[in-house]
């Protein structure tokens, strides 16, 4: 399958979460897709707390905590990445890691307080006028 | 919080929970090749990122020497990319691999849509089939968009349709994805169209 990027011109504006200093690809390709994200989780592999759809937003309850308390990296680079509100979906491609291992690393971070969500209403939010209101008008403007 | 002056952390953290935006998604299906990821990126404002799956396949049985079960691993991948209109709502979208065994991430990504644009290459007509049938059994609002691909026979809307067996309310549109405009108009027919299947009242027309 192809890249999502195109080389060459970048139409989009670099996303600043990407910028963060420190921020890089804790993804290991020597190790091998299928080992790290269940050492991230250490075999995990249901969140502990909390249902993660794949457009549920997520935002850190405050900045990255400076000790270590008992956080993997992959779980400090959620915090960052949630500094602003994420999806799910989001975070799952900044981090290059498997949607199922992002999950159980937010159930650990909601559990312990440090992220909030939002999760989306599934056919409830669906009959809000204004939803689709905001979404033509946005499609418009284009 | 040991704070106990509520504007200080619990405060701010509430700001932050006020200020979450409402997300929705919508899906683009179609058969292998047809523009889905292209249509992503084209209406993006972010660089599409790309979302994966593990699937572990335990069918595969034991390997006879050594007795240790076998399973074989394929990673499924979902481009999305994402609109935010007003800071109040987002938009995801979300290009869906096309392949019938992947139904799992079909029903993740469909639950909760507001629904689906199906592309279309009439070279391959049959291709979106999978596509149709699953969203027609689900009852997702999806319209077809019919991509026009260099050196493919021009065919009418009506057959189109027919030849998709689609019944008379499934708007079928032609369109280029590599184009804003064009995939502006895709979108934006779909939401009119979700619209209506789910029993709102239509908007007051606007001027272009
Ligand atoms: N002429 C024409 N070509 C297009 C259009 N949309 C996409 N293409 C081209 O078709 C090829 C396949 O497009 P993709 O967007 O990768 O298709 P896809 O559905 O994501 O493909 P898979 O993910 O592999 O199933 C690319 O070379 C595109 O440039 C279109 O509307 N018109
Ligand atoms: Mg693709």
């Amino acid at each position: 399958m192809m890249p999502p990027e195109e080389p060459g011109q970048e139409p989009w504006p670099q996303d600043p979460a990407l910028h963060t200093p420190g921020h890089e690809r804790i993804y290991d390709e020597s190790a091998g897709p299928m080992v790290r994200p269940y050492v991230m989780t250490s075999g995990r592999i249901e969140p502990v707390h909390g249902k993660f759809d794949l457009i549920t937003l997520v935002v850190a309850a405050g900045p990255e905590p400076e000790g270590p308390i008992g956080l993997g990296p992959e779980h400090l680079s959620i915090i960052r990445l949630c500094q602003q509100v994420m999806s799910v979906a989001e975070l799952t491609g900044h981090l290059d890691l498997p949607v199922a291992t992002v999950r159980v690393l937010l159930g650990d971070l909601l559990g312990k307080g440090l992220v909030t969500m939002q999760e989306p209403e599934p056919e409830a939010d669906m009959h809000d006028i204004r939803l689709y209101k905001a979404v033509i008008d946005g499609l418009r403007a284009l | 919080m040991v704070s106990g002056r509520s504007d200080s952390g619990g405060g701010r953290r509430d700001g932050r929970a006020r200020r979450m935006p409402t997300a929705v998604k919508i899906v683009i299906a179609g058969g292998f090749g047809v523009g889905k990821t292209t249509m992503v990126g084209t209406v993006s404002e972010t660089r599409p990122l790309r979302t994966e799956e593990i699937l572990t396949d335990e069918s595969v049985g034991v390997d006879d020497v050594s007795g240790v079960e076998r399973k074989t691993t394929t990673t499924v991948a979902m481009d999305f990319g994402r609109l935010t209109f007003r800071d109040d709502y987002v938009l995801y979208l979300f290009g869906t691999p096309g392949q019938e065994r992947f139904w799992f991430m079909w029903d993740e990504v469909s639950l909760g849509a507001l629904g689906a644009v199906v592309l279309a290459d009439t070279r391959r007509l049959s291709d979106c089939f999978p596509s149709v049938d699953y969203f027609e059994r689900r009852g997702t609002p999806f319209i077809v968009a019919v991509n026009c691909f260099e050196g493919a026979r021009q065919y009418d809307l009506a057959e189109i349709q027919q030849a998709l067996n689609l019944g008379p309310k499934v708007p079928v549109m032609l369109c280029d994805a590599r184009r804003l405009d064009s995939c502006k108009q895709v979108l934006i027919d779909l939401v009119l169209h979700a619209m209506k299947s789910r029993g709102l009242p239509a908007l007051e027309p606007q001027g272009a």
